[in-house]
């Protein structure tokens, strides 16, 4: 299906504008044909562009995990019912309509993964990256997840256990990672500083303070 | 193999712009009610899995969102929201639009296309 004769990289004379890719175009054909059938309205899909490209990431996520560090009354609502908790903070909508927060402890580390295609709670994370999407994750954080984490960098201790969440279309989980030592006293935002994305997937752990 | 560098700077989460178009466009028809998001989870799935059997292990990039738009068309051209044979003479309308419009200017269709 590589359609490349029409990609512009090329240096030989034109004068008209660069051509897209040639799946950009066919993009551009199902936008056009379906505004013209009224199924869709271009500003709603800008929109949505904005959201995702701007607005939504893993600095959701990072506030719930720190306020869940700093509060314990707010961990254990969470921990029973994450969706509804969440939403609270404003973080729900598209792949928020179920999710579980699985909490990490000295005997457990918890990884998600989505085995099916790439669900993913959208309202705490934004879009996954990349590595979530390939088969080298998804297929194999299953079959050996700790070979997967070494790559990634995390060494569990051999009495840690791993469990592997599979999302789907109707749940999605995140990862509550443990309290890096250290931290007491500091404010919510400073620990929601520490919490990265991957910490909150179960490929990593939060930053240790400086 | 190695599926990451720890620490890298974060990318874009579109690296190119029709991978948010398509991606808009799938999220918007799924909230005007034309199909449920796990049934555009199952599609894109048996997408996911064929391009697989095709070409080998995915990498999470351009051949991720190559199978999400193969997905759509095809969930699409099943629903007779939009036909194969219509979306291609579309296409080549907007390549050629691109063609015969000056560098820097905005590229359109022109009227009845």
């Amino acid at each position: 299906m590589p359609h490349d004769h029409h990609y512009h990289d090329h240096d030989h004379d034109h004068d008209h504008a660069v051509l897209p890719p040639e799946p950009a175009l066919r993009v551009k054909a199902l936008e056009t044909l379906l505004t013209e059938k009224g199924l869709i309205d271009p500003a709603a899909l800008d929109a949505i562009i904005d959201i995702y490209q701007n607005q939504v990431g893993p600095q959701n996520g990072a506030l719930v995990v720190a306020k869940a560090w700093a509060d314990p009354d707010f961990k254990a609502r969470l921990l029973a019912d994450a969706t509804e908790v969440v939403a609270e903070l404003g973080f729900y909508g598209r792949q928020g309509e179920h999710i579980t927060v699985v909490e990490n402890t000295s005997e457990r580390h918890n990884v998600i993964v989505c085995t099916l295609c790439s669900c993913y709670p959208w309202p705490l994370l934004g879009i996954p990256p990349g590595w979530y999407k390939s088969d080298a994750y998804r297929a194999r954080v299953v079959r050996e997840p700790r070979a997967v984490l070494a790559e990634f960098g995390l060494a569990l201790p051999e009495g840690q256990a791993v469990r592997v969440w599979d999302s789907t279309a109707e749940m999605r989980y995140l990862v509550l990672p443990m309290r890096p030592e250290g931290t007491e006293g500091l404010s919510v935002g400073e620990l929601a500083a520490l919490v990265t994305r991957d910490s909150m997937v179960g490929t990593g752990v939060p930053k240790v303070p400086a | 193999m190695t599926i990451c560098t720890p620490d890298r700077p974060e990318p874009p989460p579109f690296s190119e712009p029709w991978h948010a178009q398509a991606f808009a466009l799938t999220v918007h028809l799924s909230e005007r009610g034309n199909y449920t998001w796990p049934e555009w989870a199952e599609r894109f799935s048996a997408e996911l899995v064929a391009l697989r059997g095709r070409q080998g292990p995915l990498d999470g990039g351009a051949d991720y969102w190559a199978a999400w738009l193969g997905a759509l068309e095809g969930l699409l051209t099943e629903r007779g929201m939009a036909e194969p044979a219509v979306v291609e003479r579309l296409k080549e309308a907007w390549e050629a639009a691109y063609l015969a419009t000056p560098h820097g200017a905005p590229v359109q269709l022109k009227a009845g296309q």
